[in-house]
């Protein structure tokens, strides 16, 4: 007789707006039950005390002072990274590219200072480093920016693909520059002469990339926010249609917002090349391409929530690096803990733009008047 | 002549782990999800196989393995280890409409984290004293071949010397073609894939489909790990062996647009590329040359991405709502 088909047990519906104090709270929740389930995970996994787990994480992220200023130091790295990504991201162009922007920025710092080593004085050579890093960086987002541009050609593989030549290009030169012949390696640039060697600031050689991340930091959120590039980004990312229809040319916009994106990630090569390793390897930018990705979207495209997440990955990364050292296992373990998080924080924001509906219990009453 | 006749079994050898790859892409993608956590589930195949041979033949000891066993422990494990992937993957994508590019990245963190932390770690984690894991055992069951292979000469080295994970990698290839050209569940997946909406108006239980397009792809692109290490690596692990296969893997999905059964080819040509260096006489003064031989798979890909879309032809084109999250009441 009952041929009227059962209501789904869950429904789903898309949430209008929630109030930012409750997206907050979701999103604090999932990172502590991220927390317990990484607990059990090492627990299970190492035998370790889950309580002893977090206060090595702690110790290795702030047990020294030494420790502290390279963990403040990777925030800015990947801070600077995640903030170029961002204006891509906000006019929807997925540029996951930035590890080879990074990598051709890092080729082009460590080529000045190799090739001009000697022959130009020293405040020349950064200038010159800075504008050929820039422009490595620049031209590597300019690329796949142009395909989409001319023939809107699929910008999450043509950038994916960027990165690998990037990589072989980096390992061409690295093993051109090897020294000595035959070490794969080019070691410490400049050794004796520190040319190029990007000068430290207030006596301390961790606080350069601090102060860039945050210059960059304020740069992004007023270019998005308050110049007309940044509202011609946001158009285009909206409703590209309308951004037609308003007479913003699209083509620019995609080239101009990868020119600057680029650009900023081959900076954070300067600043790993001539700052902080003073040598280039193929792993110089060591997947942080790939996790800015993650650190942009974690924070919603939002320049200062970027810190606090970029804080977070930086921050469990080195914390599980203490523990391999500490119980002897091994450095990847880090990767697991981030992913179990990542996992966790990318499945809260469902619960955020979504509300689920359980079935109501009808009634008798109901029924009959359904009836 | 015999050089090439030598390079063909290699690149053979070296495009396999691409082809299960590219295959469990092409069937992932065709639903419109684009899989960048690839690379990750084909670390999680690799090692999931070898904890699963690594305890058996720790069992066995000194005896002999038994063959079937040897063979059926570490493919189960390998196809449990990459479907959880696959699930969680669907989880978020599918039921909790997260971002694709995010949640692949993600899993591509975990997996490859996943893999070199037990890779390195099994050892100590599972109190034996043995120096490395080397599954030579089970390795030598993985690489049997036809016994008339040996016989045959030049035919037999270029057609029968792999061991079975090979010819299944081409078998589950020309199935996956055969299904998306022939039958009405490939159908029901190109729609899904091209136009979910579409799709469910017809009546096709969109997450159904995504769910186990996912889940099969992952499962495919496992074994591809596992082939790399129990067959090419001849059952040793060593971390981030693998490289960037799983990249290159992806790239062979754009390379073929998205036709498994040009895929046979091109990751033979893939894998060719990938060593190509190693016959290219550069001397010894310019090794770096070999890097920019490496670049070739790469800067090729890229170069069919862009002619694609500049040729614009629509059955050339990636699936129209690739990398986009279908939620029904959104319209």
């Amino acid at each position: 007789m009952d041929s009227k088909q059962k209501e789904p047990l869950i429904h789903l519906t898309k949430r209008g707006g929630v109030s930012k104090k409750k997206a907050m709270m979701i999103r604090v929740l999932a990172v502590i039950v991220a927390l317990i389930v990484c607990a059990i995970v090492t627990g299970l996994t190492t035998g370790i005390n889950p309580l002893g787990v977090y206060s090595s994480i702690i110790a290795g992220a702030f047990g020294s002072a030494r420790k502290t200023w390279i963990t403040f130091q990777d925030v800015s790295i990947l801070l600077i990274i995640a903030l170029s990504l961002t204006i891509a991201f906000r006019m929807r162009f997925w540029n996951i590219g930035g590890e080879g922007q990074v990598l051709m920025g890092g080729l082009g710092a460590a080529a000045c200072m190799i090739c001009l080593d000697g022959k130009l004085p020293n405040a020349v050579v950064m200038i010159l480093m800075l504008i050929s890093s820039v422009f490595l960086g620049a031209l590597w987002g300019f690329i796949p920016a142009l395909c989409k541009a001319l023939w809107n050609t699929n910008e999450t593989l043509s950038t994916l693909m960027m990165n690998y030549i990037a990589t072989q290009l980096v390992l061409f030169f690295t093993i051109m520059w090897e020294v000595p012949k035959g070490s794969g390696k080019i070691g410490i640039i400049n050794q004796n002469s520190h040319t190029g060697w990007l000068p430290q600031v207030f006596g301390s050689k961790y606080l350069l990339p601090i102060l860039v991340a945050a210059v960059v930091t304020a740069f992004v959120y007023v270019y998005i926010k308050y110049t007309k590039h940044g509202y011609e980004i946001r158009v285009v990312g909206e409703s590209p249609k309308t951004s037609v229809y308003v007479g913003i040319n699209v083509s620019k916009v995609f080239i101009r917002t990868m020119l600057v994106s680029g650009g900023l990630c081959g900076l954070t090569g300067l600043l790993l090349v001539g700052g902080i390793n003073h040598t280039l390897t193929s792993t110089i930018a060591d997947g942080r391409g790939f996790t800015a990705v993650l650190v942009s979207w974690m924070a919603q495209f939002n320049p200062f929530a970027m810190i606090v997440t970029s804080f977070i990955i930086v921050f469990m990364d080195r914390g599980a690096g203490e523990i391999a050292t500490q119980f002897d296992l091994n450095q990847s373990f880090g990767d697991i803990l981030t992913g179990i998080i990542l996992f966790f924080i990318i499945g809260c924001e469902f619960f955020i733009n979504y509300e689920i509906h359980l079935r109501k219990k009808t009634t008798k009453k109901e029924e009959a008047k359904a009836c | 002549m015999l050089g090439f006749l030598a390079f063909i079994p290699r690149a053979v050898a070296q495009g396999i782990p691409l082809l299960f790859g590219c295959t469990g892409e092409i069937v992932t993608e065709k639903s419109g999800n684009l899989n960048l956590g690839l690379p990750g589930v084909m670390y999680v195949g690799a090692i999931s196989g070898v904890i699963g041979s690594f305890f058996y033949e720790n069992s066995v000891g000194a005896g002999e393995v038994n063959a079937a066993l040897a063979i059926l422990i570490p493919l189960m494990c390998s196809i449990v280890g990459s479907l959880i992937m696959g699930l969680i993957y669907s989880f978020l994508v599918v039921t909790f409409r997260a971002n694709q590019n995010v949640t692949g990245l993600a899993m591509t963190t975990f997996g490859v984290g996943f893999g070199n932390f037990f890779g390195g770690s099994l050892i100590k984690l599972a109190k034996t004293d043995l120096p490395s894991i080397s599954l030579s055992k089970t390795s030598m069951v993985f690489r049997s071949q036809l016994p008339f292979a040996k016989s045959l000469g030049v035919i037999g080295e270029i057609f029968f010397s792999y061991g079975f994970l090979a010819y299944t990698a081409v078998i589950i290839a020309l199935i996956v073609a055969y299904v998306f050209k022939k039958t009405r569940v490939g159908l029901n997946l190109r729609a899904v894939g091209e136009n979910p909406a579409t799709a469910d108006a017809a009546g096709i239980n969109v997450t159904k489909y995504k769910y186990l397009a996912t889940c099969i792809g992952c499962v495919i692109a496992g074994l591809g790990g596992l082939y790399y290490v129990m067959d090419y690596a001849c059952g040793i692990w060593s971390n981030d062996a693998f490289g960037d296969r799983g990249w290159l893997a992806i790239a062979l999905v754009i390379f073929t647009l998205w036709k498994s059964d040009l895929g046979i080819f091109a990751s033979i040509l893939f894998g060719g590329l990938y060593i190509l260096y190693l016959y290219i006489p550069t001397g010894m003064e310019h090794m770096e040359f070999k890097e920019l031989y490496k670049m070739i798979p790469y800067v090729v890909t890229l170069v069919v991405l862009i002619f694609t879309s500049m040729r614009n032809r629509r059955e050339d084109q990636p699936p129209q709502s690739l990398g986009l999250n279908y939620f029904r009441e959104e319209r």
